[in-house]
């Protein structure tokens, strides 16, 4: 049997959602297909213990764009908005950031960090803008392309020559220089590089990282919410949009593959051996997944298979959720700080001796935690009185050396746990069950190729133009028909929306050229 | 710690010695890393020998590449531009692969040898390219370049000489075909493929037996006044056949740094390996619309008054030479065989199509003295040499 849509969404994580729904409210007949028996893709909420709930993967908000939720009306249910930023000190001087303000750093830290994050969210709002659309084509003489080609040099213009000069000297450069020379305090440094490195197979000393830490401000300044019900809510929130504007969605059907007809799109075909015809296809998989698994090197070219082969996708940051029998004491932070996000990233160095050994493919013995307690303010997520600790914790190299056994993961958990004892000295007593996903487990669950939060690391070789590759980059790949949807195209991952809805008007507006 | 040796200077073929026993000359050159004979005694007899006799060519150094696996089929198809599908085991294919720009790689020979097992040879090494085109495929991909020697034996007597050798029922072997046979307990294959647009065979087998295969083959062939040749004789050969070389008559895209110095099939007259019915090759969509919006270079065979060679000349579309020159010579030759003035060269479209005429500028040398002289030129169709017994199947003896 086969059924006859206008388009085809292949995975119903959150891009796949948010694309699908804005093709539908152009009037298009939308099935998308999900492999899992919830959608969400990483943006899901899940028991991971008898009564203990976390979000999966992502568990945080910072970069949902608002382009996406305006497009949408979306207004997800926030159990904590505006969080503070608590960077823990090991004598229990913690650091507090919150928008442009730092408590508790060294003196004069203060005023320049206010300077950073004036030139930083002013730097993160150029890119935003270009978030927002389809990446320009290189070498075309096509108009469009050229206006924002030529919008993309005049706004880097515009900033003034000063601001200009530090743009361009900045965007290709470390986070670690840029704190070393700015700020005093150790634990600020630390929660800085922290920031720029998070999801990415990146140290502090890599270029490319002030690019990253760009792109977590270039949501909204770098504020962070939690949602209500963990990022599942948002997830279904999206499904019920979707659905609202006549969206067919499935789940339990993962794709087998994408059928290529004549160098063109004709449909897809599920594992359960369901077709459904389509000229459209549009995949919120990974670019790896979608070209290579999916669609098949022989329907496509040599230089491109090459390219999309050869993109790095490799994850390093691992998920840790810990079932507690009660809040663990944090000397010197107060009760009512626990909703907030924590951190533990005492030094840059600290975070750049966290990666070194993920670069030879071992994890770190003192590895670094973002640290949120999502029950503290969230009382659906945990037994009255009982919480949950979630944490994303790096660096855990997708392809580390002897593979993610039972000891290994052993091993890097109780790397995890003991750091977390320094600051949370009873931690180990509360813990009633927990549950470790290293970026194996991610690609396995999630089917990400390589585990990795961006689909693709965030690098500027995988940027703007070449995201995820040169000739792909305009959410159009070389198969007539198929689009890409995910994180691995621009601008890249995080719970944002952005690929998504740019994917979709890709397709409008190239159907309305048509 | 263990050493290891790497050969010092140019590569021998097993055939070195039985070459050098007939030398006289001293003149050879380096070919992908071996020391090949530019000429053995002398140019002309060599050549000679190839269009009235046999001529022997060692094209041990040609490169070779060895595809198995369960998606070989399908990986050969989508690298070369014809249809592959068709070409059954025990057929040998001409082909040309793009990159994806469609722009010439490089062209070679294919022998489907059994099923799902292949061959490809080529003047020029691809092991990069080969391997990215392999990425999703289950292929193996093996350079077997000095793990076979090989022999070219091309001429109006080389069935007879075969024959003459104990190869039974060679007689049945069509153009482009192989055969397996034994020799001296090793297996010897022969393909009905070629150079030099003759009548001609070339010889495959282990490097242990080459010299026993190259006494066996010029003790049959004693009374064919057959000759080892170099590659002067053969390079004439193959303009009169109307042949492309790469870095001669095409550059390889992917060793090419200018744009526009590339070219592809359409514009190197090889259209007719191109096959848009497959729904995918690698090019197939840049040379779809090519096709659609029209080539800028035509390769043109030039047929040219009088026995000036036109070496590197420019071509013009008038006899004066008032306009810009439409191109350029790229192979010349003065083919005794067809007593002809032969030349292969590109053109800028519109300019040389088949019947019409065009002019060179053919610059030549008299005791120091330069000589500048517009020839008129033919644009042909059919190779320059083409004899009926190059395809007759059985050839004729001798």
């Amino acid at each position: 049997m086969t059924d006859k849509f206008d388009a085809i969404v292949v995975g119903g994580g959150h891009n796949g959602l948010v694309c699908s729904a804005l093709l539908a409210r152009s009037g298009k007949q939308v099935l998308l297909l999900e492999a899992n028996e919830q959608v969400g893709g990483a943006a899901v909420t899940r028991e991971f213990a008898d009564g203990y709930s976390v979000s999966a993967c992502a568990h945080l908000l910072y970069n949902l764009q608002p382009s996406v939720t305006k497009d949408l009306k979306l207004k997800p249910a926030l159990a904590s908005e505006d969080m503070t930023t608590i960077a823990l000190d090991s004598d229990g001087e913690h650091v507090r950031i919150r928008g442009n303000s730092v408590l508790g750093a060294k003196e004069g830290d203060a005023e320049s960090y206010k300077a950073f994050y004036k030139r930083m969210t002013r730097f993160a709002d150029l890119l935003k803008k270009f978030f927002n659309k389809t990446p320009p084509r290189l070498g075309t003489k096509d108009l469009k392309d050229l206006v924002t080609l030529g919008q993309l040099g005049f706004d880097v213009r515009r900033l003034g020559k000063t601001e200009m000069e530090a743009f361009l000297r900045l965007i290709g450069m470390n986070i670690h220089d840029e704190v070393v020379e700015r700020f005093d305090c150790p634990v600020l440094k630390g929660a800085v590089s922290l920031d720029a490195v998070l999801g990415t197979h990146l140290g502090p000393r890599s270029p490319n990282t002030i690019l990253t830490y760009l792109y977590r401000l270039a949501g909204d300044h770098g504020r962070i919410a939690s949602p209500k019900g963990g990022m599942g809510s948002v997830s279904d929130e999206l499904a019920r949009v979707a659905r609202d504007a006549g969206v067919t969605i499935r789940t339990g059907m993962p794709v087998k593959r994408i059928i290529v007809g004549n160098g063109r799109v004709t449909g897809v075909e599920t594992e359960g051996g369901e077709r459904f015809d389509s000229l459209t296809v549009v995949s919120n998989a990974d670019p790896k997944r979608t070209m290579m698994t999916l669609v098949g090197a022989r329907h496509m070219e040599t230089g491109f298979t090459r390219r999309i082969h050869h993109m790095r996708a490799h994850g390093n940051a691992a998920k840790l959720h810990l079932a507690l029998d009660g809040l663990p004491d944090i000397p010197g932070m107060d009760k009512k700080e626990y909703g907030e996000r924590i951190v533990i990233a005492p030094t840059e160095d600290y975070v750049e001796r966290a990666f070194n050994p993920a670069k030879y493919g071992e994890s770190s013995p003192e590895p670094v935690l973002e640290i949120t307690f999502p029950s503290f303010r969230d009382e659906s997520l945990a037994p009255t009185g009982k919480h949950v600790l979630s944490a994303v914790v790096q660096y855990a190299p997708y392809a580390r050396k002897g593979g993610w056994t039972d000891e290994a993961r052993a091993e890097f958990e109780s790397a995890a746990i003991r750091v977390l004892e320094k600051y949370m000295p009873d931690i180990a007593q509360r813990i009633t069950a927990s549950e470790l996903l290293t970026p194996a487990d991610i690609e396995r669950e999630f089917h990400i190729t390589g585990g990795h939060w961006h689909h693709g690391e965030l690098t500027l070789d995988q940027f703007l133009f070449t995201r995820p590759v040169y000739g792909a980059a305009q959410y159009r790949t070389p198969v007539d028909g198929l689009y890409l949807c995910g994180a691995g195209a621009h601008p890249g991952g995080g719970v944002s929306g952005a690929a998504g809805r740019n994917a979709a008007r890709a397709i409008l507006s190239r159907e309305k050229a048509a | 710690m263990s050493v290891i040796e790497v050969p010092q200077g140019r590569l021998k073929t097993p055939f070195y010695d039985r070459m050098r026993a007939v030398d006289t000359i001293n003149s050879w050159h380096d070919w992908k890393g071996y020391t090949t004979p530019d000429e053995l005694y002398c140019g002309e007899t060599e050549y000679f020998a190839l269009r009235n006799t046999t001529g022997v060519f060692d094209i041990t150094p040609m490169t070779k590449y060895r595809i198995t696996g369960p998606d070989s089929p399908d990986y050969i198809d989508r690298l070369v531009t014809r249809d592959m599908r068709k070409i059954k085991p025990g057929r040998v294919a001409y082909a040309v692969w793009c990159d994806d720009r469609g722009q010439v790689i490089d062209d070679g020979t294919i022998f489907h040898l059994k099923e799902g097992e292949y061959r490809l040879c080529s003047q020029e090494r691809h092991m990069a390219w080969l391997t990215a085109a392999a990425i999703g495929f289950d292929v193996s991909i093996v350079d077997e370049t000095a793990d076979v020697a090989a022999l070219a034996v091309q001429g109006p007597t080389t069935w007879s000489i075969l024959n003459n050798m104990g190869l039974e029922g060679l007689e049945e072997l069509k153009p482009f075909g192989l055969m397996h046979f034994d020799f001296e307990g090793t297996e010897l294959m022969v393909s009905r493929t070629g150079f030099t647009g003759d009548l001609g065979y070339e010889l495959w087998l282990a490097p242990e037996k080459a010299e026993a295969l190259w006494d066996a083959l010029f003790d049959a062939g004693k009374d064919y006044a057959m000759r080892a040749i170099g590659v002067h004789a053969l390079e004439l050969a193959r303009v009169e056949a109307g042949y492309l070389a790469a870095y001669v008559d095409f550059l390889p895209a992917n060793a090419t740094v200018r744009t526009g110095r590339t070219r592809s099939p359409l514009e190197l007259g090889l259209g007719w390996l191109v096959d848009f019915k497959k729904p995918n090759f690698n090019g197939r969509r840049a040379l779809a619309e090519e096709k659609r919006n029209g080539s800028t270079w035509r390769l043109v065979k030039l047929d040219i008054e009088g026995n000036k060679v036109a070496d590197s000349s420019y071509i013009f579309s008038d006899a004066k030479a008032a306009k810009k020159s439409i191109g350029f010579v790229t192979s010349a030759a003065w083919s005794p065989v067809c007593k002809q003035n032969v030349a292969i060269g590109t053109v800028r479209t519109p300019h040389g199509k088949v019947g019409s005429n065009v002019w060179v500028e053919v610059y030549y040398q008299r005791e120091m003295h330069w000589n500048r002289e517009m020839a008129k030129a033919t644009v042909v169709d059919k190779p320059f040499w083409f004899p009926p017994r190059r395809g007759a199947t059985p050839p004729e003896p001798f």
